[in-house]
């Protein structure tokens, strides 16, 4: 009977991905297909966009300092900030997991629940902390622990701290979800036979969350790495990253060809990185478990 | 269940203050009664959450957003739903491939997506219009809709629709009668998360939005670059608000944890 509806009865599958394969092709394909070429373009200040063909766009951010500079700020941060969202996001998944309830659903909530909320009203708020005035360095300075405010505002440090705060709960998120697939019975296993919580940790949990946090890496790294926002209003002009020169490129400067360029690098640049990641993983378990 | 040791609970509360303080912030600058950024020192006043009201600009960029986050979340629906079908039921060349170009857009910057539709719609006339808007935010949640109904179907047992075609039910008979009841929770599920990701949405939206179709995320950046005050804070702490009312009644029909994991992975 099962058979008979899948070869017979049912609408083909063909007819049923249409709508969406239609709508793909028109507003995703299409758009990127004409950015890809208009990053061939030149352009001029008088006349606009050339319709000729060339490497240039490309050459010129290739060899540009200033375009380096921004390249290497850009994923060096998001390297920066996948580490930080690790070391911070996993205990703290294995620590509510431990958790009894009603507290395990209530420090969930207020741990995912900020992916709920707009990401400029975030950032606003590490804004309104980081300012002269802001509660941080009134903190610190009312400890006595600086004398002068500590500069956070339009430094990278306050662009990492607020980009972790932004993207943490993705990376709890993924370790909570491999550390619900992980069996109690195996740590306490382990406790039983006379190992040491330390121990139990070290060989028993860490290696079984690891695929949590390995993928919770790639999407934090990704998104750390196209960032537009938190860079934007705690950088500021100072401190572009791609995704905002791209923006300048577009809307301020004018010029479309270069910021398709600038776009289309970052993102050869992020497939690159999440296909050869993937690629390392699953040789790495393929070794371990193959 | 074993307990948490000292140094555990003292990580975890400091992790839980790093989460809350920004947002905690912006909810107590919101009540001040003075003209500049302060915290409310001298006593609680709702003084810039009147002034939200007597700005149009933020209350139409609000509408503008809600009623955006409504229409796409509900076509990117109406398409995830015969997709995730064909890909959960059938096995047909090209399966797989279909179903990697349907979750691209995840892998795609948003402001790689923003170029390309800025692009896109300058060259065929629908730069600035609420439909291109539409359907540029319907490509960018595509992926957390699908994901969410695909979820639903693939656990889905084919047993009560068997029978209904051994009855003489036709085919849509038995999508409508069987299928789609029994898929509705992922089909709400993916709802929510696609229109939560359309209302939020800010990186694509700034290269795409007009000055008729502002969005209040777009609204809010543009006056954030200019001057961070008060009123900002109020309405920043109003969104608070409502996220977090809206999240409370999410976690108790979803749980958020299964209907973020969605989002993340």
């Amino acid at each position: 009977m099962a058979e008979a509806i899948a070869r017979g009865k049912l609408i083909p599958p063909y007819l049923l991905s249409t709508p969406a394969l239609l709508l793909y092709c028109a507003l995703l394909l299409t758009p990127m297909l004409m950015t890809f070429l208009l990053s061939f373009n030149s352009f001029d200040l008088y006349t606009g966009i050339k319709p000729d063909y060339s490497l240039a766009n490309y050459l010129e951010v290739i060899q540009d300092k200033y375009f380096h500079v921004i390249f290497l700020r850009t994923f060096g941060m998001a390297l920066v900030v996948t580490l930080i969202c690790a070391l911070l996001g996993a205990p703290e998944a294995y620590i509510l997991n431990r958790m009894a309830n009603p507290w395990k659903s209530l420090f969930l909530l207020a741990v995912l629940g900020p992916l709920l909320i707009s990401v400029v009203v975030r950032t606003l708020g590490w804004a309104l902390l980081f300012g002269k005035e802001g509660a941080i360095n009134q903190t610190l300075m009312g400890l006595g622990l600086v004398d002068e405010p500590v500069k956070l505002i339009f430094t990278s440090t306050g662009v990492v701290i607020a980009l972790v705060h932004v993207l943490v709960p993705f990376m709890v998120i993924s370790v909570w979800a491999s550390l619900q697939k992980l069996d109690p019975a195996t740590e306490r296993a382990g406790l039983s036979l006379g190992a040491s919580q330390f121990t139990v940790l070290r060989r028993v949990v860490v290696p079984q969350v690891m695929p949590g946090v390995l993928s919770g890496s790639l999407i934090v790294f990704a998104l750390t790495a196209s960032a537009f926002a938190t860079p934007a209003i705690l950088g500021g002009r100072r401190l572009k990253v791609v995704a905002t020169t791209a923006y300048d490129e577009y809307l301020n400067t004018l010029n479309w060809p270069l910021g398709a360029a600038i776009a289309i690098l970052l993102l050869v640049a992020n497939v690159i990185i999440i296909t050869s990641y993937n690629r390392v993983i699953e040789k790495k378990y393929a070794e371990a478990f193959g | 269940m074993s307990k948490n040791g000292p140094i555990a609970l003292i990580f975890h509360t400091a992790f839980i203050v790093f989460m809350l303080a920004p947002l905690v912030v912006v909810c107590l600058v919101a009540f001040t009664s003075k003209g500049y950024i302060s915290m409310p020192t001298e006593g609680f006043s709702l003084r810039w959450f009147r002034a939200i009201l007597e700005n149009p600009d933020f209350i139409d960029a609000f509408l503008m957003s809600l009623y955006l986050a409504i229409v796409s979340a509900s076509i990117a629906l109406a398409i995830s739903v015969p997709a995730s079908l064909a890909i959960a039921r059938h096995r047909f060349p090209g399966r797989a491939a279909f179903t990697a170009f349907f979750l691209s857009p995840l892998m795609i910057p948003h402001v790689v997506l923003g170029v390309s539709f800025l692009r896109f719609f300058t060259e065929v006339g629908l730069s600035g219009t609420f439909i291109g808007l539409a359907l540029s935010h319907v490509i960018i949640i595509m992926p957390y809709a699908l994901r969410l109904v695909l979820a639903s179907v693939t656990g889905l047992s084919r047993d009560a629709e068997s029978a209904a075609v051994s009855l003489g039910a036709s085919n849509w008979t038995v999508f409508r009668r069987i299928t789609l009841p029994l898929i509705v929770p992922g089909i709400a599920g993916g709802w929510v998360l696609a229109f939560i990701t359309s209302f939020d949405e800010l990186t694509m939206t700034v290269f795409v939005a007009s000055p008729s179709t502002i969005t209040l995320p777009v609204r809010m950046y543009n006056h954030i670059t200019e001057t961070i005050d008060p009123l900002i804070a109020s309405l920043s702490a109003a969104l608070i608000f409502v996220t977090v009312i809206f999240m409370v009644i999410l976690d108790r029909l979803y749980g958020l944890d299964k209907l973020l994991v969605g989002r993340g992975n």
